[in-house]
């Protein structure tokens, strides 16, 4: 009984391998006792002209399918080898669907194997390096903007009190946050409710100031002490939002627009809108710092607070503006960086953080235009280097960037070099 | 409510081998930061490195438990170097911000799917405990009585975590005593004037940097070896909890790590599960039990901002040392 | 005074100085005119061409310096002169952007601040480096020089550097109780006052036998009943054969103590000589005073500079 079954199936696979050479038209290597072969077909129809390399074991040889979409190449080892289909030769509207182009194949126990390819429908993505370049190029200015809101408030909270503010993550998902109350749970048409997300993120600026920063800064705690207060409360702040608004993402009304094109570049509308309203604000913040009487103090102050302060300048309002106008940009930052990534969650701020300090150090630490450099920059590095590495390594990057500019420049960009004693 | 449950799985805390792992990397944060004013926020990613190097030596090049660990040992050494060259030289804040650049680095590395068939990726990797269970000498059996009994695997990890730890605490004691340490003190509160007395102290802060790292190293190759090894354990939140026990504790003291780690096990473990049963037995109606794991982190929070501002040298420190408190 | 070649050798019988009524003058030091950049008999520290710039600004400018052995030198000059920038170049705190300088014959360009101090070259700051949060022994045995517990291998094995530091330990204890600090030994340096920690800090530089003491501003922000002991302290080094080199503002001082004086204006040096004469010089006045010339400097003016008032005195004292 066993040994018909056996007979049976060692006929049947003889039958096999004789109909499939002998079908062959377009066949390589048959001179070689080992063979790879498949057959092309999409949608029942089969395809003809289709190119197929074969690699392995130090040898290499490539065929094209001939017109009933099958190809043969002989091998010399039984061994793995490595099986191409090059997809520039499929017609249009067909791509290989699943498993990739590429297939790792290994002989078993017979002397021919059978290599299939997966195709479906769909178009390649022919885009030229150049092309892609200036679409990450133009995305990568989008980030840098929205990253260059954050990094001021950084950077002139630094300048006027000497605090690193680990505590701006939290300032920055506040801004997300109130935008989604306000238009989901309130139901307020999207622009009023960034408007009012927006005020009440100065708010909470103000808030902190006066309740934590300033009290303590009386008391005369010095720099780093200041600093890990403000990890407890970057720490505590996030675990709170965890806790009202849970570990999901959200996404704000009108994310995920389509993508218009503008030649290579393809952007949505909510990112140009995001672009537009960060060049605008960022030009009225350079406004206020450069025209302003207030701005001059403020710039006065981050260079230099004891001079200021001889000079009459009032430190503490100068410094309560800051928060104030730090946050609300914070906020701002999180409403742009809650389209860009897209999705509001609660650890949105300080997943950007690094990225931020990153710009504000690269820039100069205290300089607010320094602040713009760098969050250009690292913007541009963060979109720039996903075409030569995984998009999940894209923040390596720009912090390799960092490290190496403070080994030549350790002040930064625009930072200033302070000399000893 | 179960309060024999309660206080019993807090009181486990307290020879936990997790809690020997913070214990060890809060003491290698001690002489980074405590002893020699190094602001480093990358001792998570010496913890990677230790986990990393360890798991992966084990699994993908098949070295015995000592290999591995010197492996580890080595990467961390390296990772020191790479970063106290450009870092060293900096001002305390820049070198923060670096720490988490390069430990957030290693992580990401250790993430991507570039490298996954060695690193498992976000998965991580497990199945590497076969090795350092083999050198037990324990035979099979329960060790120890009440909350505290365990089996032979975890008595025998118990016993080697804490003996590491209580070395490396007898070590950083010594040496905080010596003309070395003396120097690394000096270096803390003004490095100009130790180089005015001939001292190279870019030489004494990259081994103090090698120092405290290795121990962060194999605090992660403790932490590892009850579970797995997955990236997202070593993000820039664990050196902050790191920094929380070190502060509580007392930073520049040696017993201050080790208790503090202590402290703060058990009372996270005292807090989550009273407010899980709360929370089961209606006290908190306003509450979930995955809130009441979250108001954990938020009262961490809190307490690191208290223990700064009101008690910065922390329940051993002297206020008379305490050098970043100016 | 007579530029004589031989010098006169006043550390034969080295006598307590104890009275700073009548220090003993070393004089003969240099060879030829005293004028900027002269040549001296006996060189310890020989300086040439050092600049340094800080982004447009000259700071230092010097063609050729000689710190003459044994003496004790002073470096004056007004605000900005750019005496503490000199100070730093030298001793490898700062680098220059040119020059050359060498100390006891060895080049010193380019040598890192430690390695410099480890040469026997000690210099002591304007804002006093005392560690406050180490005690006043712990500050002391810092200064020591070769304790090879300072290693961190050998630091594990204590009965490798014990009696070194027992050692140091008494130099230590002899040195602060000639500086009257012995009782203080195990306070921390925070608690001692201002001038207590000066008298540390230069008690500190004693502990390596340095050979050449660089101090800058030694006077500064010490309590007038204070001086006299500093004084007798730093002609207690030129007694025992260090050399001095000071950085100062109080012409009381320079005057009394100083063997030699160097004059730096605008980072150059305007004049080199004996402190009476220097005080006379027409380059100096005009670097104290130079700016008002035109004005009538009274009690009445709104312009008093110290520098200007001290230098009037003085000028007074020699008529």
């Amino acid at each position: 009984m066993l040994a018909v079954l056996f007979v049976t199936l060692l006929a049947a696979f003889t039958m096999a391998t004789f109909s499939v050479t002998s079908a062959h038209a377009d066949e390589v290597g048959t001179e070689y006792d080992f063979t790879l072969s498949g057959n092309v077909q999409f949608n029942g129809d089969v395809l003809k002209g289709v190119a197929i390399d074969v690699k392995g074991n130090g040898y290499q040889a490539d065929t094209v399918t001939d017109a009933e979409g099958k190809w043969s190449i002989g091998v010399p080892e039984k061994g793995s080898y490595e099986v191409t289909l090059d997809e520039d030769t499929l017609p249009d509207g067909v791509i290989v669907a699943k498993g990739g182009s590429v297939i790792d194949t290994e002989f078993a126990l017979t002397d021919r194997k059978s290599v299939n390819f997966f195709l479906g429908e769909g178009t390649r993505n022919t885009v030229n390096f150049f092309d892609q370049f200036v679409n990450r190029f133009v995305n990568g200015l989008n980030f840098g903007l929205l990253l260059a809101l954050a990094a001021i408030g950084v950077s002139l909270i630094f300048g006027t009190t000497g605090l690193s503010n680990f505590a701006h993550a939290e300032m920055i998902t506040f801004g997300a946050l109130a935008t989604l109350v306000f238009s989901v749970n309130f139901g307020l048409p999207i622009w009023l409710a960034i408007i009012f997300a927006i005020v009440l993120s100065g708010g909470l600026g103000f808030g902190l100031d006066a309740v934590i920063w300033k009290p303590l800064r009386r008391k005369g705690v010095a720099v780093i002490p200041l600093m890990i207060v403000s990890i407890g409360l970057s720490l505590a702040l996030r675990y709170t939002y965890q806790y009202f608004f849970g570990g999901s993402t959200t996404q704000l009304p009108g994310a995920g627009m389509k993508d218009l094109q503008f030649g290579p570049v393809s952007l949505s509308p909510i990112d140009m809108a995001s672009m537009g309203l960060s060049i605008v604000v960022l030009l009225a913040v350079a406004y206020f710092l450069l025209r302003t009487r207030i701005g001059k103090a403020t710039r006065a102050v981050s260079d230099n607070p004891s001079l200021a302060s001889a000079s009459g300048i009032d430190v503490d309002n100068v410094i309560r503006i800051v928060w104030i106008v730090g946050a609300a940009l914070a906020g701002l930052s999180g409403v742009l960086w809650a389209y860009f990534r897209p999705g509001v969650s609660w650890d949105m701020g300080f997943q950007m953080l690094l990225l931020v300090f990153a710009a504000v150090t690269l820039g100069g630490l205290g300089t607010a235009f320094g602040a713009l450099i760098g969050s250009i920059i690292v913007g541009l590095f963060v979109e720039l280097s996903t075409l030569w590495l995984p998009s999940d390594m894209k923040i390596v990057g720009a912090l390799v960037i960092l490290i190496l500019v403070l080994l030549f420049r350790p002040q930064g960009i625009l930072g200033r070099k302070e000399r000893i004693g | 409510m179960d309060w024999g449950a309660i206080f019993g799985n807090a009181a486990v805390e307290l020879i936990s081998p997790t809690t020997a792992a913070y214990a060890l990397a809060a003491l290698g944060l001690a002489v980074h930061f405590g002893y020699t004013g190094l602001l480093n926020f990358g001792q998570a990613g010496f913890m990677a490195l230790g986990a990393y190097g360890y798991a992966i030596s084990i699994l993908t090049f098949g070295f015995p438990v000592w290999g591995a660990f010197l492996v580890g040992v080595g990467a961390s050494v390296v990772f020191a170097l790479i970063l106290g060259v450009p870092t060293l030289r900096l001002r305390a804040d820049y070198l923060a911000i670096v720490t988490i650049a390069a430990a957030e680095i290693v992580r990401l590395l250790f993430t991507t799917n570039t490298f996954s068939a060695v690193t498992g990726s976000a998965n991580g990797l497990s199945g590497y405990k076969n090795e350092f269970a083999a050198l037990n000498p324990l035979a099979e059996g329960s060790y120890g009585f009440g909350p505290f009994e365990n089996n032979a695997y975890d008595t025998w990890l118990r016993i080697v975590a804490w003996s590491i730890v209580i070395l490396a605490a007898l070590l950083v004691w010594q040496i905080m005593r010596s003309p070395w340490g003396r120097v690394i003190k000096g270096i803390r509160e003004d490095e100009d004037a130790v180089r005015a007395l001939g001292k190279n102290v870019y030489a004494y802060k990259m081994q103090s940097l090698i120092l405290g790292g290795v121990f962060g190293t194999i605090a992660g190759m403790i932490f590892a070896l009850p579970r797995a090894v997955v990236p997202s354990n070593y993000q820039t939140t664990l050196t902050f909890f790191i920094y929380a026990i070190l502060l509580l504790g007392g930073a520049a003291t040696v017993l201050g790590p080790i208790i503090g780690s202590m402290i703060f096990w058990v009372l996270l473990s005292f807090f989550s599960g009273f407010v899980a049963r709360a929370v089961e037995a209606g006290w908190l109606p306003f509450m979930t039990s995955v809130q009441g794991g979250q108001l954990r982190f938020i009262l961490v929070g809190v307490a690191i901002m208290l223990i700064v501002i009101f008690r910065p040298q922390g329940i051993f420190g002297n206020k008379k040392e305490l050098s970043f408190v100016r | 005074m007579s530029a004589d070649a031989i010098p006169v050798d006043s550390t034969v019988a080295p006598q307590p100085t104890g009275s700073t009524n009548k220090p003993i003058k070393t004089t003969g030091l240099h060879i030829g005119e005293a004028e900027p950049g002269c040549a001296k008999v006996d060189p310890i520290l020989v300086v040439d061409n050092v600049r340094r710039t800080f982004g447009g600004l000259t700071a230092v400018d010097v063609d050729h310096i000689e710190v003459p052995r044994g003496a004790i030198t002073a470096l004056i000059g007004p605000n900005g002169a750019g005496k503490t920038t000199l100070f730093n170049l030298l001793t490898g705190f700062d680098k220059p952007d040119a020059g050359k300088w060498t100390f006891e014959g060895r080049s010193l360009s380019g040598v890192p601040a430690y390695r410099v101090a480890r040469m026997g070259q000690i210099r002591t700051f304007q804002l006093t480096k005392a560690l406050g949060l180490l005690t006043v022994m712990d500050n002391m045995l810092l200064g020591a020089k070769g304790q090879s517990g300072e290693n961190l291998f050998r630091a594990l094995l204590p009965f490798l550097w014990r009696s070194q530091e027992e050692g140091n330990r008494a130099k230590a204890l002899d040195l602060l109780t000639r500086f009257k600090l012995d009782t203080k030994k195990d306070d921390y340096a925070a608690s001692l006052s201002g001038g207590q920690r000066k008298l540390l800090e230069m008690a500190r530089a004693l502990m390596s036998d340095p050979t050449l003491v660089m101090l800058d501003e030694p006077m500064a922000g010490v309590n007038p009943a204070l001086t006299q002991s500093l004084l007798d302290h730093i002609l207690n080094l030129k007694a025992e054969g260090m050399t001095v080199l000071f950085v100062e503002h109080d012409m009381h001082m320079v005057r009394h103590i100083a063997d030699w004086v160097i004059v730096m204006a605008e980072g150059k040096v305007v004049a080199e000589g004996d402190p009476h004469e220097v005080m006379r010089n027409p380059a100096v006045i005009d670097a104290y005073l130079g700016q008002h010339h035109d004005e009538d400097i009274g009690e009445d003016s709104d312009v008093e500079n110290q520098h200007v008032s001290a230098v009037k005195e003085l000028l007074d004292d020699e008529r």
